[in-house]
């Protein structure tokens, strides 16, 4: 089949306006090609000065992580016809977001492995350690496992909003592993961690939940999903003070007792309606809403009626919350 | 055509005008909607963070109040869609874990059967009532009126669980729905990130930079609104919108209109009566566009 490729070129040593452009190649290849085969079959036979990275192309290495059609992905993970839908269509490839780029595709690393750094990424047993070997059930590795699969691609790292606007953020994968060692049984440092990852400036709660990292990683370690349970943890360990968590408890809280949300507690412009300093903070927003009729100040009143099945919303929540205290005790 | 509807807290809260608005324009195009009035909050995601097992007791409540109606399901918020389908991914791929949360609703006569159909409206329009037909109710065309889509994560993210191997199109259907009503779908960057809503208590520079720099691209682009499927993005991209700017440092007004309110205006129903004036970024200039569309 015919491929269309648009791939982004950036030569550092060009000069003038020169640095940035696109490359169109079309080529003629089987069906059942990856994207990383087609960048193969480019450099070898139309031009070899494109530069990207590879290695295992088994998408083991984590080596291949490129943008392709606006998307983080893993280069020999990903075939031709995933994206080709319509005949003639072509395939944009560009170098990972959120880091530098040397040449090409091929993105500066350094970021990636100094946030990794940031989350102590080994493990920190007890002083002085045991007599022999630690023995660890199935089901406390379970969850570590998944995140044990990352091959470091940075692909995540590459589409996360809130590291395009906030170069602080630790971002999905160095929190992802973060989580690995936090819940490992054989770490001694859990308390000390989740207080580090709770109140560094882009720690676990700059997290927006936007389910990117989720979409794109190659080896469904579910970033996302390992930073909510670490705020859970860290929750738990009654190290979370920060707005984050008390605004989970305000939601949680009215939904119990109305069995609906209490925007006047959850929407951010009234969070403060019984704190002076928030309201002050808060009060253009908060002013703006009324105006438009958009902040329900009715809904505050103490008698704001439930929905009519509230006592089993009610009886649900003792009962997860029962089950939940057998569980752990 | 027949759905038990599922207005969510935010369109009966903080969005008045995006529950009068939908339910006046599916009156208009002939979709029957019923209320489920016992319906609880699906957690947002929120509850679902701290107490999984909780979030789905609620969530396989509502869905059985659905079935009890007899009809599928429609929100009218993304975020409800992605817990929704994240649950009900849960729930239809264990039978044991089915039996165990049906257990604890069988006291109020209630219980989930696997299968139920769960679809944004967004979803709706395009499935089940079809383009072609929406084109035909249109009395005003909305020419000239550049709209840019904004999905909103959670309709969007995780794929796997929200139909697109059997929808693939599902990331498209705004710019279908937009070009559907005689409008321009605008394309620019952000349109399906994060409008950071999640972290404005915690983050609010972080969050408004997220809200101010996607309506900018998409003011770049030349979009006169944005147009939204989920009351929660509304709320950063439109109530926030001043605070975003001044974050930004720069001039946005750009209005954010909630879906139903777009086809309304297409389907003639009338501008008040949509509560386009409810919004904290006036709409004056996208009324301004639909009527001159409508005088030429
Ligand atoms: S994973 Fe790395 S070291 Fe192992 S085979 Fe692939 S390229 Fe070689
Ligand atoms: S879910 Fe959180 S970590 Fe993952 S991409 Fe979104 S903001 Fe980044
Ligand atoms: S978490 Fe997934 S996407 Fe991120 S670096 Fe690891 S393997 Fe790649
Ligand atoms: S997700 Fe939003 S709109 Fe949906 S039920 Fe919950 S708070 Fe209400
Ligand atoms: S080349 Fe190794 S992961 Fe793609």
């Amino acid at each position: 089949m015919k491929v269309r490729l648009k791939v982004k070129r950036h030569d550092p040593e060009a000069h003038g306006g020169q640095a940035s452009r696109y490359s169109d190649y079309t080529i003629d290849v089987p069906e059942h090609i990856t994207i990383l085969d087609a960048l193969l079959e480019v450099r070898d036979y139309h031009d070899g000065s494109l530069a990207f990275r590879y290695s295992c192309r088994s998408a083991i290495c984590g080596s291949c992580g490129m943008r392709v059609d606006g998307r983080g992905r893993l280069t020999c993970k990903t075939k031709v016809t995933d994206l080709v839908k319509t005949e003639g269509q072509e395939i944009l490839v560009e170098p990972m977001g959120n880091m530098p780029v040397i040449k090409d595709l091929v993105t500066d690393m350094e970021m990636y492995w100094s946030k990794m750094d940031q989350v102590t990424p080994w493990l920190q047993p007890a002083d002085p350690g045991p007599e022999r070997e630690n023995l660890v059930s199935h089901e406390a590795m379970l969850d570590l496992a998944q995140t044990m699969g990352c091959i470091h691609c940075g692909v995540c790292v590459s589409d996360c909003p809130v590291l395009e606007i906030d170069k602080s953020f630790i971002a999905p994968a160095a929190l992802a592993k973060a989580h690995r060692f936090v819940d490992d049984p054989r770490d001694a440092k859990t308390k000390e961690r989740l207080e580090e990852l709770s109140a560094v400036k882009g720690g676990i709660w700059d997290c927006t939940r936007c389910n990117m990292c989720v979409e794109v990683c190659p080896k469904d370690v579910r970033p996302m999903d390992r930073i909510m349970q670490l705020r859970e943890l860290a929750v738990k360990a009654g190290v979370a003070s920060g707005t984050g968590a008390r605004h989970g408890e305000a939601f949680v809280d009215s939904v119990q007792r109305l069995g609906r949300l209490d925007e006047m507690r959850l929407l951010p412009a009234s969070v403060g309606l019984w704190n002076a300093p928030r309201l002050l903070s808060e009060m253009p927003g908060a002013l703006r809403m009324l105006r438009a009729g958009k902040l329900p100040w009715n809904h505050a009143l103490p008698w704001r009626k439930p929905i009519a099945g509230i006592k089993h919303v009610r009886r649900l929540f003792d009962r997860a919350r029962r089950e939940k205290k057998e569980a752990s005790s | 055509m027949k759905y038990a509807f599922w207005p969510g807290c935010v369109s009966k809260g903080a969005c008045p005008e995006l529950y009068d608005s939908m339910i006046l324009t599916c009156a208009k195009l002939g979709i029957e909607l019923e209320e489920m009035y016992d319906g609880n909050c699906t957690g947002a995601g929120v509850i679902s963070e701290h107490e999984p097992k909780l979030a789905d007791l609620l969530n396989a409540r509502n869905f059985a109040i659905a079935q009890k109606m007899g009809h599928d399901l429609v929100n009218i918020c993304s975020t409800c869609q992605g817990v929704q389908s994240m649950v009900q991914e849960k729930l239809d791929r264990d039978e044991e874990y089915r039996a165990e949360i049906n257990a604890q609703l069988a006291e109020e006569g209630l219980e989930y059967k696997p299968g139920l159909v769960i679809k944004n409206f967004m979803w709706v329009l395009v499935e089940d009532y079809g383009l072609d037909k929406l084109k035909e109710k249109v009395v005003r065309k909305l020419d000239g009126l550049n709209c840019g889509p904004f999905y909103g994560c959670y309709i969007l993210r995780p794929s796997r669980i929200l139909g697109m191997e059997e929808h693939p199109e599902r990331d498209h259907y705004l710019e279908q729905i937009i070009e559907a009503v005689g409008a321009t779908a605008v394309q620019y960057e952000g349109q399906d990130k994060c409008c950071g809503f999640p972290i404005l208590t915690n983050n609010r520079k972080n969050s408004l930079t997220q809200a101010g720099t996607h309506i900018g691209s998409a003011k770049d682009q030349g979009a006169d609104c944005l147009v939204t499927p989920c009351p929660l993005c509304h709320l950063n991209l439109d109530a926030q919108q001043p605070s975003a700017a001044e974050v930004i440092q720069r001039e946005l007004n750009v209005p954010i209109i909630h879906l139903p309110q777009l086809l309304g205006l297409a389907i003639g129903i009338d501008d008040k009566l949509l509560r386009m004036n409810r919004h904290v970024v006036g709409t004056q200039a996208v009324l301004d566009k639909v009527m001159a569309a409508v005088e030429a």
